[in-house]
């Protein structure tokens, strides 16, 4: 078995690291000269803080503060007219950052563009609703999943999670099956807390199978009363149908005629 | 001139008044099962299809019904996440008595594959379940066995509810 180690710092520093596999890198190529892409960073000018072309993808750093302004000049100078996906990644252990991303689409030059933009937690970022609508939904999901607070956004609320959920699940910190509130948050929200010790906790592992479980379990022609004790076996009761209760001709003193 | 034994009592004498009651009773139930028009997730596909021209639900007596107020038998059908729960347990309670609930797919079961913050560890949490039906999706011939072990169940019952075992779990 493979030696425990503690995984509570699992992004920042690695715990299992196998000597002979090496992670892929993507190349990071330089952006041509005369390029589309030349244009567009020509058009950044300044705004672009760093870029390079990542599988035939341009690729912008930029700051958080400029969001904004990066968007309107892809958008109404670059023909950048899609905003596909917007959302967080959580770098919150290694540098204390959130990485945000816009992916962009340019339709006429069939081109896309990632822009990438750093913001401490905490902090909150400018909406870009007013310039693509689509992203109106995946800000609220950034919300929901990270807590990142969007502003300016027209509706920001959570849109997977229910609404009085608590924590933000695609934080690396939140636990893959979920904390404390979590785990019973059906039962506290049907039944009420005070039912927590009459269900009882979640059984995570789903091929358990209680064999002498009489509370939840019962088998047809094997039926014991609720709660009864199984442990030695319980007795078969025949199984009848009605169909079985229905007279016997072949016994009965009622001797059918020819014609049957 | 009639066919069938006209003097009952010459065969093994009149059943006892409740039990042919209950049989009748049994039999009507068990053979007019309407489940809720409800899908959750991928197993719901399967019950579609078991519903379908091919498997054939109906000749079984078996309809869907899109109100819960008309359903006696909820088939819960795919994932059941943490948020929908409180939906799932309401339709349940709008069903009326007596009603019977079949988890479909190791998702409803136990939550399946799904070992996450965002979904029910097993319908059985919040709703009392008569027949688990393992698979990841169970094909229509075993949803159809289910069904047929629900009548099998149900014919073995009392026909009042009451005096069933079962119930005790039911008020949970
Ligand atoms: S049991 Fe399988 S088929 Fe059914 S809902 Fe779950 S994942 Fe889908």
């Amino acid at each position: 078995m493979r030696k425990y180690v503690p995984k509570d710092n699992v992004q920042g520093k690695s715990y299992y690291t196998d000597r002979y596999w090496v992670a892929p890198r993507v190349p990071r190529m330089e952006v041509e000269a005369d390029s589309h892409f030349a244009d567009v960073l020509k058009a950044l000018g300044k705004l672009s803080k760093e870029s390079y072309v990542e599988i035939g993808q341009l690729v912008v750093h930029i700051d958080a503060t400029t969001n904004v302004e990066v968007m309107t000049v892809l958008k109404e100078t670059c023909g950048y007219t899609q905003c596909s996906e917007q959302s967080a990644v959580d770098y919150l252990a290694k540098d204390g950052e959130f990485e945000l991303f816009y992916q962009l689409l340019n339709i006429t030059e069939a081109k896309r563009v990632r822009v990438v933009c750093r913001i401490k937690k905490g902090e909150a970022i400018e909406s870009i609703t007013s310039l693509y609508h689509s992203a109106n939904f995946a800000e609220r999901e950034m919300f929901d999943m990270f807590g990142i607070k969007v502003n300016n956004h027209p509706f920001l609320k959570r849109i997977l999670m229910p609404d009085d959920w608590e924590g933000h699940p695609l934080l690396k910190t939140y636990p893959m099956i979920g904390d404390e509130f979590a785990s019973w948050y059906e039962v506290d929200k049907i039944f009420g807390k005070e039912y927590r010790d009459v269900i009882g906790p979640e059984n995570r592992d789903p091929a358990r199978i209680d064999r002498y479980d009489t509370k939840r379990f019962s088998r047809v022609g094997y039926e014991v009363p609720f709660d009864a004790d199984i442990s030695d076996g319980e007795k078969e009761q025949a199984i009848e149908y009605s169909e079985t209760l229905l007279v016997d001709y072949t016994t009965s003193s009622k001797t059918l005629d020819e014609r049957r | 001139m009639a066919q069938h034994q006209v003097n009952y009592a010459s065969a093994a004498g009149l059943p006892i008044a409740l039990t042919s009651v209950d049989k009748l009773v049994n039999w009507g139930r068990s053979n007019s099962l309407w489940p809720l028009t409800y899908g959750l997730a991928c197993c719901a596909i399967e019950m579609m299809a078991s519903g379908g021209a091919r498997y054939d639900f109906d000749r079984m007596g078996t309809i869907f019904r899109a109100s819960p107020r008309q359903a006696d038998v909820m088939i819960l059908a795919g994932t059941l996440s943490k948020k929908h729960a409180e939906f799932a347990r309401r339709l349940y309670d709008q069903m009326t008595e007596p009603k019977w609930v079949i988890s479909m797919g190791s998702c409803a079961n136990t939550g399946g594959m799904f070992n996450t913050y965002a979904t029910v560890q097993g319908v059985d949490r919040i709703i009392p379940v008569d027949i688990y039906l393992p698979g990841c999706a169970p094909r229509p011939e075993t949803l159809q066995y289910a069904l047929m072990m629900l009548q099998k169940k149900i014919r073995r019952e009392s026909a009042n509810m009451n005096n069933n075992t079962k119930q005790n779990l039911r008020l949970v």
